[in-house]
């Protein structure tokens, strides 16, 4: 079943993307190749087999419970595109 | 001959021995640059000012006779997905075109520590995806072999640094092939290791599971030096290899009798140009000359590799892209009442057209309803190549492949069809699927005079069998006598 | 309250803030408060290219809260992304877990009106608490302070157990004082370490199926919680009574008005897109891990009533008491190693520490003085230096001042007066100034007793020995 150009509409929505009419048409259109193309995977018998989801096989990489602060707020600020008194500033939203 | 002619192992050589210093070494790079680079436009930005101060304070170090690194004041190129304390990483993308790193990556770290000089950031495709450094969002790199030609992506600014002699050595980031592919498309040897061999803290994500940073040289000796330095275990990489330090300088020896080679044919047939697998079976012979044998096998499930990687490198990106959001740093929309509007315009307006089809087909992939069909598929289809790898490679020692299916193409050649360009992967995703390390070496020309590259693959975390190898072709074979030629492209 | 055709349904979402030093991806800071954005780094902040590592000890907490509430630990867990854009949400993900929750399948045991029953818990689970958007009186709009991001949750979710809102806050005070006992969180609900969603629904009794719910999210008071679950429940039941569907929402309970308000700004429907968290590995946990962890735990509730009715002779009223909490436990044992009267302590807890706290409207964990300063209290009614009346106002000034018992009567003179002479002396007074209650205890008025100690009480401002006081009075009524 090809992609429709709603789900485009709504996959944007869920990814907070703004497209234009233009860019819904492309997108609609290189979507269903693309999707085309991943449905071969279907032909990969993979039964019984388990999903790899790291690439090696390390289990519990744990950290020690010790603070180390960072210590430069300032730094971490400088690219804030607006700020105040510390903290980023945003329009005003309920909670 | 000039100094930026050199490879590092040569330089290394020069600095110890008192015959150039580090400020000659890098000004000659930096001069290069104003030469060359109007035409290549491999830099996003230099660091000259920094770089200068650097390299004097090194050769004053030395000259006083104080300890130092053997690879201080060694200039570098880094991929500008990398970060630097205090500058400027862009990811060549407008959404963080001004943003200034306030850390180092762990890479950058390590490299530190050796007082390597570094030249500036290198172009890429925006965010690491693309195979051409098209899809930059400020200028396209050109090949020095020809420049109406791509230089390969993602990592096309370091590989054409390099190809073009603006700096010794670079780092490039390799997700599907983005640091091979290059390499191959420029004539230079590029390296991905394995998977969690280099810490990839640092390196602005794009799949998590896949990138890989890795060495891009003129030769196989400067690629070992480089890895050495680059590799070891990171705890604030969870997925870094905790293994005891190698010296991969010990696996260059020329010699590669009885090695066991396996030919894939599904790489050396349908969809390869004619050249280059031409190219590839003349490097077959000529390791068969030097004693290793050589067998066709098969890589069947290999075919499936490029659907599941844009399946799993897309969803990961996704997620990973969502953090730019206009906020806390990046480009922020001027158009905004309320906060939605801030992120759907900054990300609308901030990212390029391909990080945004990636964005749609990895949020599709991950949506309620598909993702069992299409994430959770991939990720078992995944393990059936792992497996396949593990089989071959009971019999194998390497595996050996082209790095791309042709030769460097033109500039605009692919844009309009994205499915193309991801066929252009091929040879070098599946490497990616499996987390193994693959090297691109150059090995030929084809008739136009562009580079052909061939691919070792080799079993994880085994980089000192790829070396062997490809120091054994590269002490037997003569590529580096060639130059690009900077021809073509009078833009 | 609740019609009596209808039955409550609830399920409760617990969030509950690790005491962890660290924070669960990153080595800054927990504390609380602090300059806005001060325990931030790269990593809480999200920073391109930054990785999360896993702190060990939550791993370990989560498993000591499973345990303790009687859950399988899971062997082989593994982290997951959920995917949301909101400004307290950095890395646009919050890493939690989905399909593979570290603890599931447990319960707790409340104490209800018919009895004890069993609340079922479905699993408890780590993630990352958001930071927090504070806003702008002036409209200049809202600020971002990222120092609580990273801060280690666990997430304990409930089978739809419960069926009123005070077994909704028995639930809850039986959580909180499970996590105090084994030290894995200051449950402090007004600083939001303790807060739960809360999902309401409402069917006709004896109906099978649910009703559809609405969840009201981040609620940190029990007061809150149960005005909104009886709030809301009627409302729900007023709106099927007239006709109305109700509508699976989100709702906001606002304290001030006292009613929940629909969100609707959040128009779509949610699509988190879980994936595992490439970033993480996989977290395997050998039985030897967890039974080191289970035999770490210190003595829970149940056990510690047991003993305490077995060993100490407590009503089984007083004991469940004194197990409520950890703050009360801890100081009934401590002050009974002191004074060896667990009953006196344990009625003091229950009656007069319990009163004040009420009185000062704070919980167990906010009491400043130990078991020393009780224990000593206890002892000193027991050797006779004090009455329990002044031991009463003692225990008042504790709460103002942590100070020896013995120093604080013998600063206010409240020493009791058990010098024989003395208190003859105020007896022969009050007895001269009350002829006529001498003659109604002679005429066989046994009461008048009890207002002339009263009465010498008052005189001695309640310093006198009552024994001796009755001794003598007695004596001198008999001649």
């Amino acid at each position: 079943m090809a992609i429709s150009k709603e789900e485009i509409i709504h996959i944007a929505k869920l990814a907070d993307l703004n497209l234009s009419e233009a860019e819904i048409e492309k997108y609609t259109k290189d979507m269903q190749e693309i999707i085309e193309f991943a449905n071969t995977i279907n032909n990969v018998n993979t039964e019984g087999m388990g999903e790899t989801i790291g690439t090696n096989e390390k289990v519990n990489v744990l950290r020690k419970d010790e603070v180390v602060e960072f210590g430069n707020r300032d730094a971490l600020l400088q690219n804030a595109p607006s700020q105040d008194e510390g903290m980023f500033r945003i329009p005003k939203v309920l909670n | 001959m000039e100094l930026y002619e050199y490879t590092v192992h040569e330089l290394i050589e020069k600095l110890e021995k008192g015959e150039i210093t580090s400020e000659t070494l890098t000004k000659s790079y930096f001069d290069r640059i104003k030469e060359k680079d109007n035409k290549v436009k491999a830099y996003v930005s230099t660091l000259e000012e920094s770089a200068m101060k650097k390299a004097k304070e090194i050769d004053e170090k030395r000259k006083a006779g104080k300890p130092v690194s053997k690879f201080a004041g060694i200039p570098i190129g880094i991929k500008d997905n990398m970060c630097i304390e205090g500058t400027k990483t862009t990811c060549s993308s407008k959404m963080l075109e001004n943003f200034v790193s306030p850390y180092n990556a762990t890479v950058i770290e390590k490299l530190n520590k050796e007082d390597l000089v570094y030249l500036g950031k290198l172009n890429m495709d925006e965010f690491a995806m693309g195979g051409s450094t098209e899809h930059s969002a400020f200028f396209k790199t050109h090949n020095p072999w020809d420049l109406e030609r791509v230089p390969g992506g993602s990592s096309g600014g370091s590989a054409a640094a390099v190809s073009a002699e603006m700096a010794p050595w670079t780092l490039g980031s390799d997700t599907g092939g983005s640091i091979r592919q290059p390499a191959s498309l420029c004539g230079v040897v590029g390296l991905k290791p394995t998977y969690g061999l280099v810490s990839r803290y640092g390196l602005v994500a794009f799949a998590s599971s896949l990138d890989q940073i890795g060495p891009i040289t003129k030769d196989v000796t400067d690629s070992a030096l480089l890895l050495n330095l680059i590799a070891g275990h990171d705890e604030k990489d969870s997925t870094s290899m905790d293994m005891e330090k190698k010296d991969y300088t010990l696996s260059l020896v020329n010699d590669v009798k009885g090695m066991k080679i396996g030919l894939p044919k599904e790489y050396i047939g349908e969809g390869i140009n004619e050249e280059v697998k031409q190219a590839i079976l003349n490097v077959a012979k000529k390791y068969e000359e030097l004693g290793a044998t050589v067998e066709e096998c098969s890589l069947d499930v290999g075919k499936y590799a490029t659907a599941v990687y844009y399946i799993i490198a897309c969803a990961e990106a996704s997620s990973n892209l969502g953090r730019f959001d206009g906020i806390r740093y990046g480009y922020r929309t001027e158009k905004y009442d309320n906060l939605k509007d801030i992120y759907r315009n900054s990300r609308s307006e901030g990212f390029g057209p391909e990080v945004k089809r990636r964005i749609i087909l990895g949020t599709y992939v991950l949506s309620s309803g598909y993702y069992d069909a299409y994430y959770k598929k991939a990720q078992k289809v995944r393990t059936v190549i792992k497996n396949a790898y593990d089989e071959l490679f009971k019999k194998y020692d390497l595996l050996l492949t082209p790095t791309s299916p042709t030769t460097a193409f033109k500039i605009g050649e692919k844009t309009s069809n994205p499915l193309e360009m991801y066929l252009a992967d091929i040879c070098t995703v599946p490497v990616n699927i499996g987390g193994l390390p693959g090297m691109s070496i150059p090995c030929a020309l084809d008739s136009k005079g562009l580079p052909i590259g061939f691919q070792l693959i080799g079993k994880a975390f085994d980089e000192e069998t790829i070396f062997r190898a490809a120091y054994t072709y590269e002490q037997n074979s003569n590529f580096r006598e060639n130059k690009p030629t900077f021809k073509g492209g009078d833009n | 309250m609740v019609r009596d055709d209808y039955e409550v349904v609830i399920g409760l979402e617990v969030h509950c803030e690790l005491s962890t030093k660290t924070k669960i991806f990153c080595s800054c800071s927990t504390e609380f408060g602090g300059e806005p954005n001060t325990h931030c780094c790269p990593v809480c902040m999200a920073m391109p290219g930054t990785l999360p590592v896993l702190n060990e000890k939550v791993v370990e907490y989560a498993v000591k809260a499973g345990l303790a509430t009687n859950c399988s630990i899971e062997k082989n867990s593994k982290n997951d992304r959920k995917n949301y854009f909101y400004p307290d949400s950095p890395k646009a993900y919050q890493i939690s877990q989905f399909d593979k929750p570290l603890c599931y399948d447990g319960h707790v045991t409340i104490e209800t009106e018919n009895g004890e029953k069993e609340i079922r818990i479905e699993r408890i689970h780590i993630e990352e608490d958001a930071g927090k958007l504070n806003h702008d009186e002036y409209g200049r709009g809202s600020f971002v302070d990222l120092n609580r991001a990273g801060v280690p949750l666990i997430e304990v979710v409930s089978k739809p157990d419960m069926r009123s809102s005070a077994e909704v806050e028995a639930y809850m005070r039986k959580l909180k004082s499970i996590f105090e006992y084994i030290e894995i969180s200051d449950c402090k609900m007004e600083q939001g370490s303790l807060r739960a969603d809360v999902n309401v629904s409402v069917r006709k009794k004896g109906a099978k199926e649910f009703g559809t719910r609405t969840e009201m999210k981040n609620m940190n008071s029990f007061r809150s919680i149960v005005r909104a679950i009886d709030y809301e429940a009627e409302r729900q039941i007023e709106e099927i009574e007239n006709g109305n569907e109700i509508m699976q929402e989100t709702l906001r309970w606002d304290d001030i008005s006292g009613r929940t308000f629909s969100m609707r700004d959040k128009e779509d429907a949610q699509d988190y897109r879980y994936f595992p968290e490439p970033d993480l590995v996989a977290i395997k946990l050998s039985d030897e891990y967890i039974e080191n962890i289970r035999k770490s735990l210190p003595e829970l509730p149940e056990s510690r009533k047991k003993r305490y009715i077995e060993n100490y002779g407590l009503t089984e009223k007083a004991a469940n008491f004194a197990v409520s909490s950890k703050y009360y436990s801890n100081l009934f044992e401590e002050a009974t190693k002191i004074c060896n009267n667990p009953k006196t302590v344990g009625n003091m807890i229950m009656s007069d520490i319990a009163r004040i706290l009420n009185e000062r409207e704070e919980e167990p964990d906010s009491l400043k003085f130990t078991g020393k300063e009780l224990g000593e209290l206890v002892s000193l009614i027991d050797k006779g230096i004090i009455s329990s009346a002044i031991a009463k106002k003692v225990l008042e000034e504790l709460f103002n001042e942590v100070k020896m018992p013995s120093k604080i009567i013998e600063e206010k003179g409240w020493v009791q007066i058990s010098d024989e002479g003395a208190i003859k002396e105020v007896v022969m007074k009050i007895l001269e100034n009350n002829a006529q209650s001498v003659a109604d205890y002679k005429a066989g008025k046994d009461k008048a007793l009890g207002f002339l100690v009263g009465q010498a009480m008052k005189e001695t401002k309640g310093k006198a020995n009552p024994q001796l006081l009755n001794k003598l009075f007695l004596e001198e009524l008999k001649k």
